[in-house]
Order: structure tokens, then C-alpha cells, then sequence
């Protein structure tokens, strides 16, 4: 009993290290992602009852990789008799005799893995869940879970997803030197997109939901790994930095507690050194993008030991480099808040309106709220008034409501 | 994670069959069933009798009635019941894309709910400390 509980146990850690890897692999030996997954259920299966007799392989990997496609070609032949059309690809399979031993083709299938995932062809609500389930390894049902949405939707969402992977043929590889900026551009987003939901949910009843955050990180982790350019390591400086105010963030209830007057010693001071050594690599690169540079702007944060410390010309410096190089109307709103830090709040108001005038961020609730903000201060209450009510039709998420509700009550 | 998977078919289309096309349909889903228990993802199933055979209970206005005939009169009845471990409903989906009884009328996959079925055990266990 014991001894059949650390094979288990031992199976367990070999498949939560290697199970993504060997799936990488298999797909590019087989050609197809359902193929392989079921190749890597088959490929485990054989461990647990062959390891506890046989011992462990040296190379688990190579070992499951080899069986895995062994069990693949088996299973494909045996299916021909419901489908016919499979027979040639089981020879083909058989024929291209693989060398599972290199570790650089492993690192490349990694990497071919995720490119696929964010295909730009496919949606971005596909790549998402794509990736967390193929390269992650979540289940359906966790992903679900955390996106707030039914089950059977996700699952629809990446069955039409590896459907049209197939249909449109798309290819199993890193993308050649010149489409990989747009490539890892979208490999980028889809990351932070994650991430994001896990720093500011955008709809339901908490603040933030810690296990989409830190699958972003590892996802961060990994393409760092596999791709260490200066935009991914902005990325991954970006969510340490931000993660790293996750305790000070929200209140034992869950209410949302602003920057200035969050308790700094909560701050995780292990992340915020990792963030920083990355930033300052990331901006001394010869290319400086809009991650690093958001990046930068957490660290100098992070590096200010009190509200009234913050060094907010730097910020304001850095938003307007952001602002050329990605304009957006929300790095503006961003950029008129830091004004308003540096320059009262009068001078942080005059450019507010500007950008709210432009009319893009007309239904940004966070706008609104910005607004409401500086007129508090600048002692105009009917004005602040009426931007935090506009702020509340526009809200989804709990802590957000109680939030401004909580300021517009304060307003006398 | 365990599914239930619910096959559905169409009973008068079926009796429309000659005997060797059935007999081959059913081989067909028997050996992809043995495909599933190899792998270690068929937990159990039921194949079920007719419709005709079917009897349909009722709680009305505090007795109970019985009915010949099935549930609902729809033209697809439930044919069979199977049960599968599979990692997560993708993964489930895909292994019942596969099985040839999809291809005679719809499979609908629904998750066991251990919730329940874990205090269904419990209660179980009472039964057998109390006799």
C-alpha cells in the first residue's frame, strides 16, 4: 500500500513537471491536439502500472513521449475501423522516427504550443482559454470557473477553437524572425489579459482572484524561459510589481483600499526586487515597449516608501514616453491623474476634461471616478456629485460600487 | 471527474434497420466501448430495454400514478446510459466524439455531482453502522 503510494506519488510529480511537455511534443509528432492528449492519458496509464514493477525510466520524459506515440500509432490503427481515413496517417505517424531525447526541440514544442494557442486567427476569448488549458494544464472547469462562465461554454469555445486549428491548418511553429513582434505581441496580451482578470476582475463579487494572477506569472515565467526579450520581461516586471500590493489591496471585507492609503509594509518586498532588477534590464535594452515602461511606472511606486515620497514628475515623465509610443486615451487618463499628483489638482482636471471632451472614454467608469475625484478635492462638490453617480451607472464589480458609494456619501 | 453520458436514439428508425445493420452498429459501439475500457475511461453502462417497456411514475395531487410509456414522448428516447472518467468536459467531449453511437442520434454528457453523491455515500456508511 505504502509503496504503491509513492509510485503515485511519484507519477504525480512527474506528471505535474513534465505532462505539459510531453503534450507539446506529442502534438508535434502526431499532428493533432486530441491525439495527444490522448496519447498522454495512454502514455501515463502505462507508467503507473510499469513503474511500480519495472522502476522508473532515467529519462521519464523521453520515456513517455516514446510510449505515448507508440500508443497513439496503436490507438489509430484500431480506430481505422470506424474510420478509414486514418489509416494512412498512422503510417505516416510511424514512418517520421522521432528523436524524443533533444531537449531543444522540448523547449521549441513548448514554445510552438503556445504560439498555436494565440493564433491571432482564433478569438481572444479562445487563445485565452487555449492556453490556460493546453499550455496551463487547467481543466475546462477551472478556467470556467474563474471567467464566471457555464462549463459547456468554455468547453464549446475550445472544441470550435482546435476545430478551426485543424481546418485552417495552422501551423505547429515559432513564427519566423519577422512576424514574431505581432506573434509574441498577441502571446503577450493573452497573458496579461489573464493576469488582469486577476488583478481587477472585471465583473462579480471580489476584487481580485488570486489563481488567474499567479497562472499568468507562470505563464510569464515560462515564455521568459523560452524567449527572453525585452517586452516579456517588461511583462513579467509589470505583474510581479502589481502582484506584489495584492495583501494591501482589499480590506479583511474584501473592500478595495486605494494606493495612498494602502499599509506598505504588506507590499511583497520578495516580488518587488525580482520586478525591479527585470524593469531595469528591460529598459536598458536597445527597444523599449509599452510593458517596460508600464513596468516602470509600478516601480517607482513600489520604490516610494510613503504616498508623499512617490516621485510622481518621474511618473509623469514616463506616462508621456508611454503615451507616444502607445497612444491610448486611458494612458492620458492615467497621465492627467499623475499631472494632478505632481500639479494640483486644478491642472490635473483642466487635461481630465480634454480627454473626457475627446469622447472615447465617455463609458470608462474609472474616467468618471477620476473626475470625481479631483473636483472632491478641488472642494466642488455638485460637480464631484455628478461624475461619482455617472461612475456608478457605469461599474460592474462589487468592490468597486461599495467603493464610490462610500465616497459619494462622504461628500457633504 | 466522472460523466454520465446519455445516448439518446431514435427508436422507430431503428426497428426500420435490417438485423445485419444493426448488429453491426452495435458491434461498432462495443468495440469502441472496449477502446474506452482499455484506456481506463469506461466506468460502467446500461443499455436499455424499449420504451415500450418503459413505466413513468407521477406524485398527483398526493398519490402516486403510474403510466405506460416513457417520461416525455419525444421522438429520441434514451438508449443507454455511460459512465466515463475523463480529466475535464473537453476532454470527456472529445472521447465521446469518437464513439459511433453518437453517429444513430444525440449523446448528452452531463458531470456527476460528487457533492451529493459523496453524502449519498455517507449515508451509506451510516446504514451499515447502525444494522
Amino acid at each position: 500500500m505504502n509503496e504503491s503510494n509513492s509510485v503515485q506519488r511519484q507519477v504525480d510529480a512527474v506528471y505535474r513537471a513534465e505532462s505539459r511537455r510531453v503534450f507539446a511534443t506529442l502534438i508535434r509528432l502526431l499532428g493533432d491536439f486530441d491525439l495527444a492528449e490522448e496519447a498522454l492519458h495512454e502514455a501515463f496509464a502505462v507508467a503507473m502500472e510499469q513503474w511500480p514493477r519495472d522502476g522508473a525510466p532515467n529519462n521519464p520524459r523521453a520515456w513517455l513521449v516514446s510510449v505515448g506515440r507508440f500508443r497513439a500509432i496503436d490507438t489509430i490503427r484500431r480506430r481505422t475501423r470506424f474510420d478509414a481515413s486514418l489509416a494512412e496517417l498512422a503510417e505516416r505517424i510511424d514512418a517520421a522516427e522521432p528523436d524524443v531525447r533533444a531537449d531543444e526541440d522540448v523547449e521549441d514544442d513548448r514554445l510552438r504550443l503556445i504560439f498555436t494557442c494565440c493564433h491571432p486567427s482564433l478569438p481572444q476569448d479562445a487563445q485565452v482559454a487555449l492556453t490556460l488549458r493546453e499550455v496551463c494544464g487547467l481543466k475546462t472547469e477551472e478556467i470556467a470557473s474563474a471567467f464566471l462562465v457555464a462549463p459547456p461554454t468554455l468547453a464549446q469555445r475550445i472544441v470550435r477553437a482546435k476545430a478551426k486549428i485543424r481546418a485552417a491548418g495552422i501551423p505547429y511553429q515559432v513564427p519566423s524572425i519577422e512576424d514574431l513582434p505581432d506573434r509574441l505581441d498577441t502571446v503577450l496580451q493573452v497573458i496579461y489579459l489573464v493576469f488582469n482578470e486577476g488583478y481587477a476582475a472585471s465583473s462579480g463579487p471580489s476584487l481580485t482572484r488570486a489563481d488567474l494572477s499567479g497562472e499568468a506569472i507562470r505563464l510569464g515565467r515560462l515564455v521568459m524561459e523560452l524567449l527572453p526579450n525585452p517586452e516579456v520581461m517588461g511583462l513579467l516586471a509589470l505583474m510581479l510589481l502589481q502582484e506584489s500590493r495584492r495583501a494591501a489591496r482589499t480590506s479583511p471585507e474584501g473592500d478595495l483600499i486605494l494606493l495612498a492609503d494602502q499599509d506598505r509594509s504588506r507590499w511583497n518586498q520578495a516580488q518587488i526586487a525580482e520586478g525591479r532588477a527585470l524593469v531595469q534590464q528591460a529598459l536598458s535594452s536597445q527597444q523599449v515597449g509599452p510593458y517596460a515602461l508600464q513596468a516602470a511606472i509600478a516601480a517607482v511606486h513600489a520604490e516610494a516608501p510613503s504616498p508623499a515620497t512617490t516621485d510622481w514628475t518621474q511618473i509623469v515623465g514616463l506616462y508621456g514616453l508611454l503615451a507616444q509610443i502607445e497612444p491610448s486615451p486611458v494612458v492620458q487618463l492615467n497621465r492627467a491623474v499623475a499631472v494632478a499628483m505632481r500639479d494640483g489638482p486644478q491642472a490635473g482636471l483642466q487635461l481630465l476634461d480634454e480627454i473626457l471632451a475627446e469622447g472615447d472614454l465617455a463609458n470608462y467608469h474609472l474616467a468618471h471616478a477620476a473626475r470625481a475625484d479631483l473636483c472632491r478635492r478641488l472642494g466642488e462638490t455638485a460637480a464631484a456629485r455628478a461624475s461619482y453617480q455617472r461612475a456608478l451607472e457605469l461599474v460592474k464589480q462589487e468592490p468597486e460600487r461599495r467603493f464610490l458609494e462610500s465616497r459619494l456619501r462622504e461628500l457633504v | 471527474m466522472k460523466f454520465i453520458c446519455l445516448g439518446y436514439f431514435d427508436e422507430a428508425q431503428w426497428d426500420r434497420l435490417s438485423e445485419a445493420e444493426q448488429a453491426a452498429l452495435m458491434a461498432d459501439c462495443f468495440a469502441y466501448d472496449d477502446e474506452l475500457k482499455r484506456s481506463g475511461h469506461f466506468i460502467g453502462g446500461e443499455a436499455l430495454q424499449s420504451v415500450k417497456n418503459a413505466a413513468t411514475l407521477r406524485y398527483q395531487n398526493g398519490k402516486v400514478t403510474v403510466t405506460d410509456g416513457p417520461f416525455a414522448e419525444t421522438k429520441e428516447q434514451l438508449g443507454g446510459i455511460l459512465m466515463l472518467e475523463a480529466r475535464d468536459l473537453n476532454h470527456a467531449i472529445q472521447l465521446m466524439s469518437h464513439h459511433p453511437g453518437v453517429r444513430s442520434g444525440p449523446f448528452e454528457i452531463r458531470p456527476a455531482d460528487e457533492e451529493i453523491n459523496a453524502q449519498v455515500n455517507q449515508s451509506k456508511t451510516l446504514e451499515t453502522n447502525v444494522y
